[in-house]
């Protein structure tokens, strides 16, 4: 902090998409001369604040103060002639273009961002090489790099180093540094702790969509990033029922084991065993490879290596179908992959037995109403707007989804975050209803964004980070600061891994 | 603790291929279309040996309509886009040519002509404004458009008739110092070359793949999307408009109904010649020769007395392959790339 001048001040930003409040009142002061860590659980909303500040889209309310002037940018075009530039969570080069023309597309030089890269590990990179050739980790420095070359006052980083080895995100904090001791500032994102406490040096952070507080970043001021951004709630949160623990696990066969599976350049190492009977909770911020994971046993995605063995048989998925024929079905986040939204409750839950066309002949109506029922019952599916689901509230249609399953067979549920959205009290249903379904012999796979449903609805939890397990435990043991730490890397502060 | 164990390869970029590989690789078109053509050519010439000046010409002035049609749409779907009015707006040109420059000089004509250019850019120009505008799709937007620009023809000549004075007619009918060398060739490689070497090398160029590829991150990277994708159709009615005239040279008259083919057979030879109909993949020249393969396909077909409406199946048939063939070359490139990438790890 050598000097105190403010170069970017936005207070009381707003943002809303339709219904969602993705801002409330978000503030950031960030100094020339420093390393300013944004921080915020899954969905607090930081990536949005970078997104206002650049100009992808206007913000509904607030003010932002570039270097004493009050600047409203339209386009990331403008917000870049004002010194403010962004590397954004995914690439933003242009696939069909070379490298080269993806830099005259953002008017850099060619020689600037040349000596960039080799500082950043990178020489002899061919310039007329198309973008949509290079390895993801190369168009992530390109990314840097090119951002750097347009000389920014303010340089925001959304989580760079998320899909990076080790090596190159050490080489990256280099060149930040020296960035930052040239006056500039870096406004830096990232969900590992242990690289915010060493690179920045304040952090502001954000809790549904509002700063709840700026600290400094030194050693040891981990334990108070984690209490702002849990917020007060943690408290009372743990109310639900403990009293699930102690129950016969069905077999010695796992339901579903993985053994050391990789997939993309997110999921690098995972190895568990879900027993019939068993909800597997996982806990992990955004982007740690749980999305692979789900993908490669649900056979959306093929693995790229390690093995999937179910109830005993290593299989291999190279088609939604296989799973389904496998026993293993998929809830997902976004329903509207699972929907068919104009048609009724009662087709959309009788769908998956139809999936095979070799069975010829009409359709057993009265079987199939009967059995459809049944699952619409049990799930106490608000059925006064049967005739088309996309009448239904979101909970209602991921009831409907789980009545799809319940109506077919399957043996292991996957659900991937299947309360994102959702009403609390539906929010319980749907949790009681997974325990049952775990009670009656099923084997649950449960991703959530919201810990303190971890310990609600699950035996056993593993927390992903960078690709790998860094802890498992009884979902007892579960509270949300635990969680939050493991997953946020800081592992050893906790009661000791697993 | 987690990266204890990260043995992650240093990046290596893959070694560069050699020049010619480089360059049929980058530009599969650019070497594929012209053997096409030759490879047609000859097909041609072996089942009719007496094939001659007069064919050839023909042959010229037959494709010139459909060449241009094509790069109109090869523009637009390389920015991302489409255009199902290319049809009627070559239909509005030609009854616009045809009723305007009946009694005109040769003089008059031509300033007539640029006239009906700067109409043609401005039916692009509705195009694009309501594409970028309205935020309905463009299939529904240009397709709509297409019916209006249709409307407007059979207003302005109900049917076919009018005429343009005789030395503006030759500039496409006639033939250049060599029998060979057709009026109408000349035209088609005057319009790419005023219209399209301008736009390519230049920056708009560079926008127009950029947004077509991927337009997020052509946003992000700091480029005005809407502006580019409405040039792209104003570039679209240009080529139009320049294919509407070339009809009217060619035909001599004006024909409300006659331009609506060249829609969808336009979009065939784009595709044909190797424009991506997602965007950002492609150039013009591709298009204009595979224009030319698919105007020889039922001449060919009449030589060997075969009935030529089989043409519309062996026209599809090329199509299919040939795109299938480009899907399938790029498919194992991805394979030999994913498995050659030192980024793998072990």
């Amino acid at each position: 902090m050598t000097s105190m001048g403010i170069l970017l001040a936005a207070t009381g930003v707003a943002k809303r998409f339709e219904s969602v409040i993705a801002l409330k009142a978000a503030s950031l002061e960030v100094r020339a001369g420093e390393v300013h860590a944004l921080m915020g659980a899954n969905g607090a909303g930081k990536s949005t604040l970078v997104k206002v500040l650049t100009g992808v889209f206007p913000a509904d309310g607030g003010e932002i103060v570039i270097e004493g002037q009050v600047r409203r940018f339209r386009s990331p075009a403008e917000a870049r002639q004002a010194g403010i530039v962004s590397v954004y969570q995914d690439p933003a080069l242009v696939p069909d273009l070379t490298v080269a023309q993806n830099l005259r597309l953002a008017r850099v030089g060619v020689e600037a961002v040349r000596e960039l890269l080799v500082d950043l590990g990178i020489a002899g990179l061919d310039f007329s090489i198309f973008v949509r050739d290079l390895p993801y980790p190369v168009l992530r420095l390109i990314d840097l790099s090119r951002a750097l070359a347009s000389n920014p006052t303010v340089l925001l980083i959304d989580e760079i180093t998320a899909a990076l080895p080790a090596d190159l995100s050490e080489r990256i904090f280099l060149i930040l540094r020296r960035w930052r001791d040239r006056g500039r500032s870096v406004i830096f994102i990232s969900h590992r702790m242990a690289e915010v406490s060493t690179l920045c040096d304040r952090a502001t952070i954000l809790r549904d969509g509002t700063t709840v507080g700026v600290t400094e970043t030194a050693r040891g001021s981990e334990e108070r990033i984690v209490n702002l951004m849990l917020g007060y709630e943690v408290a009372h949160a743990i109310a639900g029922s403990k009293a699930i623990a102690e129950r016969r696990l069905g077999g010695d066969v796992p339901a579903l084991e993985v053994r050391r599976l990789r997939c993309g350049h997110l999921l690098k190492d995972v190895s568990f065993a879900l027993r019939a009977g068993e909800v597997l909770g996982i806990a992990a911020l955004d982007g740690q490879g749980q999305e692979e994971l789900f993908d490669c046993v649900a056979g959306v995605r093929d693995r790229d290596g390690g093995e999937i063995v179910v109830r005993g048989r290593t299989q291999r998925f190279r088609h939604p179908a296989d799973a389904l024929r496998a026993g293993l079905v998929l809830v997902p986040a976004n329903r509207q992959q699972a929907i068919l939204p104009q048609r009724s409750i009662r087709e959309n839950v009788a769908l998956p037995a139809y999936r095979d066309l070799r069975h010829w002949g009409p359709i057993n109506m009265r079987a199939e109403r009967q059995r459809v029922e049944r699952a619409i019952r049990r799930l106490q599916v608000d059925t006064r707007a049967e005739s088309a689901l996309q009448r239904l509230s979101g909970g209602n249609q991921q009831k409907v989804i789980i009545a799809r399953w319940l109506a077919s067979e399957f043996r292991t549920l996957l659900c991937y975050d299947p309360t994102r959205g959702i009403d609390i009290g539906t929010k319980r249903q749907i949790y009681t209803l997974v325990r049952e379904l775990a009670a009656g012999g099923a084997a649950v796979l449960l991703f959530t964004s919201e810990l303190t449903e971890i310990a609600l609805a699950c035996d056993r939890v593993i927390v992903l980070f960078a690709g790998r397990i860094v802890h498992e435990m009884p979902a007892a043991d579960a509270d949300e600061a635990t969680l939050l730490r493991a997953s946020h890397g800081l592992v050893a502060q906790s009661e000791g891994a697993a | 603790m987690t990266a204890a164990e990260d043995i992650e390869p240093k990046l290596r970029v893959k070694s560069r291929l050699g020049g010619f590989r480089r360059f049929v690789q980058r530009h599969p078109s650019l070497v594929g279309m012209p053997a096409l053509v030759i490879v047609f050519l000859a097909v041609t010439l072996a089942i009719h040996p007496e094939y001659g000046s007069f064919d050839a010409q023909s042959l010229a002035m037959g494709a010139m309509p459909l060449a241009l049609a094509a790069a109109a749409q090869a523009v637009v779907l390389i920015s991302g886009g489409i255009d199902l009015s290319v049809g009627s707006m070559i239909a509005v040109s030609n009854v616009l040519a045809a009723s305007t420059m009946e009694n005109a000089t040769f003089g008059q004509s031509l300033v007539l002509a640029a006239a009906i250019l700067v109409a043609g850019a401005l039916q692009g120009a509705v195009n694009g404004l309501i594409v970028v505008f309205s935020r309905v799709p463009d299939v529904v937007v240009t397709l709509t458009t297409g019916f209006i620009w249709g409307g407007v023809a059979l207003l302005i000549l109900e049917k076919p008739g009018g005429g343009a004075p005789e030395e503006f007619l030759s500039l496409g009918a006639g033939t250049l110092f060599s029998p060979w060398l057709s009026g109408a060739l000349v035209l088609v490689a005057a319009a790419v070359a005023i219209i399209w070497i301008p736009v390519r090398t230049s920056r708009l160029g560079l926008l127009l793949y950029a947004v077509g590829s991927d337009r997020a991150a052509a946003f992000r990277s700091g480029v005005n999307v809407e502006l580019t994708r409405f040039l792209a159709y104003v570039l679209g009615g240009l080529f139009s408009a320049v294919g509407g005239i070339g009809l009217t040279m060619t035909t001599g008259i004006g024909s409300p109904l006659a331009g609506i083919y060249y829609t969808l057979s336009g979009l065939a030879a784009a595709v044909l010649g190797g424009v991506s109909l997602a965007g950002g993949r492609g150039g013009i020249v591709g298009p204009v020769l595979a224009a030319y393969v698919l105007t020889l396909i039922p001449t060919d077909l009449i030589f060997l007395n075969i009935d030529p409406n089989f043409g519309q199946v062996i026209q599809g048939t090329l199509i299919v392959l040939v795109v299938m063939g480009g899907g399938l070359v790029t498919l194992l490139q991805g394979r030999r790339r994913e498995s050659a990438s030192g980024l793998n790890n072990s």
